[in-house]
């Protein structure tokens, strides 16, 4: 049995697997490109047809050169890779925060009263805020950027854990009381499953700052990261440098997303819900 | 022995549900508990499995008073209440996380075949069906071997022919088990084909007005003339628990009423319908 008692999750049965549409069909991928694929070719051809003027805004396959040149040098995937490890740090330790003090607090409606108002002030304060403060803190290196995209993680992940705990059926919870459960395993194999779906949601909006807070990190600062290329290729007058760089983000962001929703897609298939899946 | 002495319940709102309720269960005994809606039928459970705190008396099982939840008491719910993220095999096996993985694996295909769900355990539980999720409770309640089960009305959401099959089975997972059984229901055919004591309440505030010693084998036909007497002879008690005139034939109110017509008052085709799982 793992960390949340979802046991027989990896067991059940071949008729499940045949009556959903499957997550990663041709089909759905290409639907998927669709979009992206006509706004990039109506953009090359206003610039091509001399409609728009490409100078500030570069078309696709200017940008495609500079990401090619950019992939070449192996400099894209340093930028990359510095991004990501930050902010996948910073997602963990503010998840990690997030849904320890949201099970906490949802789970004792008194230790809610005591801390929960402090949070609630502390998420009022706009998270860049704290940046200068970091930075005497944690100086201008790779701390104080953690630290900046784990506070951005932390309030979501809190307040979606802590809500939905606070919300979990007192009926399911009675069955937990009748087996004898202590308060760490009621947690555990009762509340959190519970909670399942919505920590779900709630870990994907966590990350989606956890994205933003990264571009504002490495603003203050930095040497390396694909939000070190925005700020150079605005110095140096690189329009295409930096849509690159947004590009790039899209993808890795939209990446990232998607890897979070296949690894907890398993622990989510008892779900009896009316919605697509993924 | 279970020994219920002068459980009293008033709820923080006010609601008197049960006043000074007294009753000596003996071990292996089926009691039935029947009575008008809100009378505090499962105030009384809930007490019993330390889901409540009473406001006086007390519940004692073998000599410990009952305060908390006691690992030899377990209770099933009128809604089945499985856990839908774990298997149907997770649920049964829900409260015998101590138990080694193969031991539990063992011990939750035995329950499940007695329930005649064998096979069942790895299906999720929106794949079943409401008498299925009804069984699966059961077999949750009972994997853990308890001395003593408390059924709060657990057959009523389900249709009379799958409540018929249950209660049979019920009667034999008795036969086997001898589990002490406290069972609150509406349905007066219930009480008389599975009970051995009935003990009938009346409201505001909910106590005890009377208790009937059955003393009929079981199983027993549900069309056997013993068994149609005890239904009227429960009519009736179940008229004077409300103060109605005995006149007024209770089986054709409509609302959630005490009283369930019994289905085959009049004699009509015998009842006892073969376990089909
Ligand atoms: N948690 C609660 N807080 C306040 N009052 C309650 C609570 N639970 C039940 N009551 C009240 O206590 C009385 C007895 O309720 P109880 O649920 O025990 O009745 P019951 O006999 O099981 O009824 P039914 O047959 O409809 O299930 C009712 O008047 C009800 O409104
Ligand atoms: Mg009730």
């Amino acid at each position: 049995m793992g960390f949340l008692d979802l046991a027989g999750a990896a067991a059940p049965a071949a008729a499940t697997k045949t009556c959903r549409p499957r997550p990663f069909g041709v089909q759905r991928i290409a639907a998927a490109f669709v979009l992206p694929i006509a706004a990039l070719v109506l953009w090359e051809l206003l610039v091509r047809t001399g409609l728009a003027t490409g100078r500030l805004m570069p078309p696709p396959s200017r940008i495609a050169v500079t990401l090619y040149d950019l992939a070449a040098t192996g400099e894209l995937v340093r930028h990359i890779a510095v991004t990501l490890w930050r902010v996948v740090v910073g997602f963990v330790a503010g998840a990690a925060a997030g849904t320890i003090a949201g099970a906490l607090t949802g789970y004792s409606p008194r230790l809610s009263r005591f801390a929960d108002p402090t949070l609630q002030a502390l998420r009022a304060i706009p998270s860049i805020a704290w940046v200068p403060l970091f930075i005497l803190w944690f100086g201008i290196f790779e701390t104080s950027k953690v630290a900046l995209i784990a506070v951005g993680v932390f309030f979501p992940v809190y307040l979606g854990v802590s809500g939905a705990v606070a919300s979990v059926d007192r009926k399911i919870v009675e069955v937990g009381r009748v087996f004898r459960l202590s308060g760490p395993a009621l947690v555990r194999r009762i509340l959190l499953p519970a909670v399942l779906p919505s920590y779900v949601v709630a870990l994907r909006s966590g990350l989606g700052l956890g994205w933003m807070f990264v571009v504002a990190a490495e603003f203050m600062g930095a040497s390396e990261g694909l939000g070190y290329l925005l700020v150079d290729g605005q110095q140096l007058g690189k329009p295409d440098q930096i849509l690159a760089a947004i590009l790039t983000f899209a993808a890795v962001g939209k990446l990232t997303d998607t890897l979070l929703v296949l690894g907890t897609a398993p622990l989510l298939r008892w779900q009896d819900t009316y919605g697509r899946d993924a | 022995m279970l020994e219920l002495q002068n459980l009293t319940k008033v709820y923080p709102n006010g609601v008197h549900a049960l006043e000074a309720f007294s009753l000596t269960v003996r071990e292996g005994e089926i009691v039935a508990v029947i009575g008008g809606s809100g009378c505090g039928k499962s105030t009384l459970l809930r007490l019993i499995a330390g889901l409540e705190q009473p406001s006086r008396g007390r519940a004692v099982l073998d000599g410990a008073t009952l305060t908390q939840p006691h690992p030899l008491v377990n209770i099933i719910f009128q809604e089945p209440r499985l856990l839908p993220w774990l298997t149907v095999a997770g649920n049964v096996g829900f409260g015998l996380a101590d138990l080694a993985a193969n031991d539990r694996a063992l011990r939750v295909e035995e329950a499940l075949l007695r329930v005649g769900l064998a096979g069942y355990g790895g299906r999720w539980v929106k794949e079943l069906s409401g008498g299925q999720a009804q069984r699966v409770a059961i077999a949750r309640a009972l994997v853990t071997r308890p001395e003593v089960l408390l059924l709060d009305e657990p057959f009523s959401a389900l249709d009379a022919l799958t409540r018929a099959d249950l209660q049979d089975h019920l009667a034999d997972l008795w036969a086997e088990s001898g589990t002490t059984m406290i069972l609150v229901t509406h349905d007066i055919e219930e009480a008389a084909v599975l009970a051995d004591r009935i003990v009938v309440m009346r409201p505001w505030p909910g106590r005890k007005l009377e208790e009937i010693e059955i003393a009929l084998k079981r199983p027993r036909e549900r069309t056997a003339p013993e068994v149609e007497a005890l239904k009227r002879q429960l009519v009736a008690a179940l008229n004077r628990s409300l103060d109605r005139s005995p006149g007024r034939s209770p089986g054709r109110s409509t609302d959630r009423s005490p009283v369930r017509a019994p289905e085959n008052a009049l004699g009509s085709e015998p009842v006892r319908v073969p376990f089909v799982p």
